[in-house]
């Protein structure tokens, strides 16, 4: 062969090896700020827990044991762990209504905006988009302020003669449900409303003239076409919620905690490391269970529509 | 059922148009409320008693908060710069190109911060940085930096890569062929036409960062409060309305910041 094929390649794998060089800042940033840690988490549920927090380098399952069981400090005896499995169940139920209640509040929304004239459309979306990018303590302590004992709320139902004294809202399953779907929903009403947009309204029309109920126009024409943006924006709220920490620790006060808070506990006050590393990898477990149905979901829509 | 009158419109909901209505007043009325209390005359964040820029002055008067707001800024400035730099190098490697080995690798490593906990990021640094922190002894600013610019590369990445995509590279081409050298041709072609995305990109890495509440409380060395972390510990506390002032000054931030994002993408749409 001729030297010309040779230079392309070598132009090819210099090009190559330069797109490497270029990636890697970010990447190594990545691996050393974000990603990397994970493995030392990993590492550590399986220590034993040193004296004033941190480790001693002795191996141990302890901490994975104690993450389902308690050992019984006079017989020695195992049994459920209680308080660690309530918690894991609360914050999957309450991540599951926050999905639910973000679907029933934000599909309505993003329908809305989807059907404004174009001019108007871009300024509902900026609406929504402006708590998107507000910080979650701001958003998280306004919600505290209105759902206070001297809240607006309680206190508009006070003066309308509802109620007599008011009712207790704040530091409940309630109150961190309401300010986690306050919070999350911006996730939920940005990609249906980018589904909406592919939706062909003429579809919808065609299937009214052809006498379909509105339930099933609901659920045969539009639910199909919008449904990977519904799936996409569960997993946008879903994931988040799961470890929330913020919500939990203003609205539920000590006593509603949430995964997030039971980890934080552990590298505070508690000062068991492994068995905070322990419940961090669990809380991955359940999210990448979350993420792979996701990935499979999506894989096999893209195969459906060719 | 369906009205089925000459004008009717599938499009129009009446039910869905009622939620959406009660979905903005509830998304709005708190944050209203939380302003309107920031510029009440007396001490109390649920009983009006005139107006007063008092709770400002006092927010302004507190070092703390004049400490923790400087932090925040200087670490969202240069948080915020790394992840744009970094994130302008990667999308470049990574767009306009026939895939290569590792391509969809690279990818899904840069989005790989989005997918975990913020706890769980935030506690696995606190293990490492504080194995670091005994080897080096060096405490300071720079694990808070280096945390943050992680986190920001994936949301730099986005606009940078998107602009970079809906570029044809003919006019760099043209440079080639006029005998630019390739760093002329980055120089004087491609970032103008890019600086967009990057302006945007650096936007929403500012706003991530200076965001942040869980990562950084779990990073952060003593006295390393940032405004965030400050305000989680105060509200935790009990607040006064102090705290409103700080937050309203916070979301004009925020707001001002999205807008000038929302600007320079639309300009953008038009050249289109």
């Amino acid at each position: 062969m001729s030297a010309a094929p040779d230079l392309i390649t070598l132009n090819h794998r210099r090009d190559i090896r330069n797109r490497w060089l270029l990636s890697l800042p970010a990447l190594l940033i990545i691996l050393l700020a974000a990603t990397g840690p994970l493995l030392i988490v990993l590492i550590y549920s399986f220590l034993t827990p040193g004296d004033y927090g941190d480790v001693k380098w002795l191996f141990s399952t302890d901490a994975w044991v104690n993450v389902l069981f308690q050992r019984d400090i006079f017989d020695d005896t195992l049994s459920l762990a209680d308080a660690h499995i309530s918690i894991f169940l609360r914050s999957i139920n309450l991540s599951v209504m926050t999905t639910i209640a973000t679907v029933v509040f934000g599909f309505p929304t993003a329908w809305f905006i989807a059907t404004r004239p174009a001019r108007t459309r871009e300024l509902w979306l900026f609406l929504i988009t402006i708590p998107f990018w507000t910080n979650i303590l701001i958003r998280t302590f306004a919600m505290l302020e209105v759902i206070r004992n001297e809240g607006l709320v309680n206190m508009l139902l006070i003066k309308a003669g509802i109620i007599n004294a008011p009712i207790q809202m704040l530091f409940t399953d309630g109150a961190v449900l309401a300010g986690m779907v306050y919070v999350y929903l911006p996730m939920m009403v940005l990609p249906v409303y980018a589904s909406l947009e592919k939706l062909d309204f003429r579809l919808v029309e065609a299937a009214y003239d052809l006498y379909a109920t509105p339930f099933r126009v609901l659920t045969k024409v539009i639910l199909p076409i919008v449904k990977p943006g519904v799936v996409a924006g569960s997993i946008l709220v879903f994931i988040p919620s799961l470890g929330a920490y913020v919500s939990p620790s203003i609205l539920g006060g000590g006593k509603n905690l949430m995964i997030g808070n039971l980890i934080g506990l552990q590298f505070g006050q508690g000062r068991n490391w492994p068995l905070g590393s322990a419940l961090s990898i669990s809380l991955m477990i359940v999210v990448m269970i979350a993420l792979l149905a996701y990935v499979r979901y999506a894989g096999k829509g893209a195969n459906a529509h060719g | 059922m369906a009205d089925r009158s000459g004008n009717f419109d599938v499009r129009h909901q009446g039910g869905f148009t009622l939620i959406a209505a009660f979905t903005f007043f509830a998304l709005y009325l708190p944050i209203a409320v939380l302003v309107v209390f920031a510029f009440n005359g007396g001490d109390s964040i649920s009983d009006w008693q005139g107006l007063s820029l008092h709770w400002f002055y006092e927010a302004a008067r507190d070092d703390r908060v004049i400490d923790a707001a400087i932090r925040s800024f200087v670490l969202a400035v240069s948080a915020g710069g790394i992840a744009t730099l970094t994130a302008t190098l990667a999308a470049i490697a990574t767009t306009r190109t026939a895939p290569y080995r590792g391509l969809s690798a690279k990818y899904a490593f840069i989005n790989l911060p989005l997918m975990v906990p913020e706890i769980v990021t935030g506690v696995a640094l606190l293990i490492f940085f504080s194995r670091v922190k005994m080897w080096t002894g060096y405490s300071g600013l720079g694990y808070l930096i280096a945390a943050h610019a992680a986190f920001c590369i994936p949301f730099a990445y986005l606009p940078i890569r998107a602009r970079l995509e809906s570029m044809d590279d003919s006019l760099e081409r043209a440079a080639a062929d006029l005998y630019a050298t390739p760093f002329r041709a980055f120089r004087y072609v491609t970032l103008p036409l890019l600086w967009p995305g990057v302006l945007a990109g650096f936007m929403l890495a500012f706003v991530i960062s200076l965001d942040d509440v869980v990562i950084t409380e779990f990073v952060k060395s003593g006295g390393q409060d940032t405004l965030p972390t400050y305000m989680l510990g105060q509200i935790r506390r009990g607040t006064t309305p102090a705290m409103n002032a700080i937050s309203t000054i916070f979301l004009l931030f925020s707001v001002l910041a999205v807008t000038i994002m929302f600007l320079v993408d639309g300009k953008r749409a038009k050249a289109q």
